[in-house]
């Protein structure tokens, strides 16, 4: 078995996951300037609401490709709508406030999400159903599962479907604009409060997508889940430069290989003292080196704020 | 001037913190007028056009436009109702290219003659044509002025408000700006035009006010403002 050829693929499973959810706190960043904290856990609850569906739906003998596609949609539509309603209680009243409060809101709603996930589906470990065979496949020598193929394929037409609404359609110019000048957006007519919202949920519904793919790939959903992950794909938007679109696609699936590739090789570099449970060192060696070597990531632009 | 004037300004007063930027400043535009706004660096002219566009809280006065009072509209309403500003510095979209930037005046309107207003900004602005793939932000300062107004005129506006559009371009530039804005004129849109270069302004304008330190101390036809001994001394030097 090859150890590299495996760990290429895993890290390019977890990095598809890691861009999606990293999407989400580029956009926000890019139009508001705030790191919303709370967007790992729009992820767990995308996770959540899923299982809730996909359980229901499966015990109602639902074909297990239309209860999957179901669950989806049902995730998609509660996290958009979870992502709207955070921006307008939480984030909008602090709009003009001194950057530190909304930050400081960010986390508080990432706290207030996670206990109310823990109230309604426990502290325990949920199994996720995969109401289908999930298949292996031999690829020179490295394994890939069909739910695997899934999460890499989906999030490669979710990403070209936002970069499609965000360089061809209407609203995605005048996310652009807004991001880039908010004053001047509203003087063309662009009522910035819609944009806003518009923003928030595009970046949920892609959340939503990344939690079934975790889900479903690790087979277990726990309320906690959003935490390290909203963590790690923040990591992953720094990582490429934050605010920008492919920086965060490109960081992403960096942080994946990175990630996979050092769980991969810690065993053997350290003489079997560090083991692939340090993994998680890894993302977080990667967030420092890069705000010490180069704050602006690697595709972000060197100019400090907008003016 | 028997005609109801398309803007009036009554008594408008804006504060920043305890600042009294305007204090209570009268003013009107009839339509088809150009009107020229004039005074020195931080008389309250920007404030005025911002508070017009709806960028700016007002703490008092009252803003009427074609008869209806503007005072809880939100400034991207007030460019469907047919104001358009073109600011300070421009505000153009650098990231955005030209052709988007011109889109993105036309942002309220869903007819189908969008297309054929984008022609007729490149016919004003061949400059622009040539550019239009271009990203806003690599053109030079004049071009950019250019993609400012046209992109405001892509809105339609019945008043369009120009910040300064002399600001920093080159003589060349600015008499080819101010050749533009007489046939904007000339096409029937009402424009109030803040300048500092004063002389410029009143001769392009019909009327003009003059601002000192938040208040209107002189107006007139713009003939007699560029003979007056007041304006001749504060901002011609003679």
């Amino acid at each position: 078995m090859d150890i590299f050829l495996q760990q290429l693929i895993n890290g390019l499973v977890q990095g598809s996951v890691y861009a999606l959810v990293a999407l989400g706190y580029t956009m926000v960043y890019g139009i508001l300037g705030l790191i919303n904290f709370a967007h790992g856990e729009v992820v767990m609850v995308g996770a959540m609401v899923a299982l809730t569906a996909l359980q229901a739906l499966l015990a109602a003998a639902f074909a297990p490709v239309l209860a999957v596609l179901f669950s989806l949609m049902l995730a998609v539509a509660a996290c958009m709508a979870l992502g709207y309603g955070i921006e307008r209680i939480a984030y909008r009243p602090l709009r003009n406030a001194p950057r530190l409060a909304p930050l400081i809101t960010a986390i508080g709603v990432s706290i207030v999400l996670q206990n109310l996930a823990m109230m309604i589906w426990g502290r325990e470990y949920h199994a996720f159903p995969l109401p289908f065979n999930n298949g292996l496949h031999e690829m020179g020598g490295a394994i890939i599962t069909d739910v695997q193929i899934v999460i890499v394929l989906v999030a490669l037409v979710m990403m070209a479907g936002l970069m499609g609404v965000v360089h061809r359609t209407r609203m995605g110019r005048a996310m652009r604009a807004v991001a880039e000048n908010p004053s001047a957006a509203a003087l063309m007519g662009v009522d910035i409060n819609r944009v806003i919202s518009a923003t928030f949920m595009l970046g949920s519904a892609l959340a939503a997508v990344a939690g079934l793919m975790v889900s479903a790939n690790y087979g277990i959903v726990h309320y906690y889940m959003g935490f390290m992950l909203g963590l790690k794909a923040f990591t992953a938007a720094v990582l490429g430069g934050i605010g920008n679109l492919r920086g965060a696609m490109l960081g992403g699936v960096l942080l994946g290989l990175i990630e996979s590739l050092g769980a991969g090789y810690i065993g053997d570099l350290s003489g079997g003292f560090l083991g692939s449970h340090y993994q998680d060192v890894f993302a977080f060696f990667v967030l420092i080196a890069v705000l010490v070597l180069r704050p602006s990531g690697l595709l972000g632009e060197r100019v400090a704020e907008r003016a | 001037m028997t005609q109801i004037p398309l803007l009036e300004v009554e008594h408008l007063k804006v504060n920043y913190g305890g600042i009294h930027a305007l204090k209570g400043i009268d003013l009107h535009i009839a339509p088809g007028e150009l009107v020229a706004l004039i005074g020195s660096n931080g008389a309250g002219k920007s404030t005025t056009l911002k508070a017009l566009a709806g960028l700016q809280h007002c703490s008092a006065g009252k803003l009427h436009y074609e008869g209806h009072s503007l005072h809880h509209m939100p400034a991207h309403q007030r460019v469907s109702a047919g104001l358009a500003l073109v600011p300070e510095g421009r505000g153009i979209f650098a990231r955005l290219t030209v052709a988007e930037n011109l889109h993105m005046g036309a942002y309220t309107r869903n007819d189908d003659e969008i297309e054929a207003d984008l022609e007729r900004m490149y016919t004003l602005f061949p400059r622009l044509a040539e550019r239009c793939a271009q990203l806003a932000g690599t053109l030079s300062g004049g071009e950019q002025q250019m993609v400012a107004m046209a992109r405001a005129l892509m809105s339609r506006p019945k008043l369009l408000m120009l910040d300064e559009p002399s600001m920093g371009l080159a003589p060349m530039m600015v008499a080819k700006i101010f050749e533009t804005i007489r046939d904007i004129s000339a096409q029937g849109v009402s424009i109030l035009l803040v300048e500092q270069n004063a002389k410029l302004a009143l001769e392009a304008a019909q009327r003009g006010y003059v601002l000192e330190s938040g208040a209107i101390t002189l107006s007139g036809a713009a003939g007699e403002l560029l003979g007056s001994d007041a304006v001749q001394r504060a901002y011609l030097g003679a």
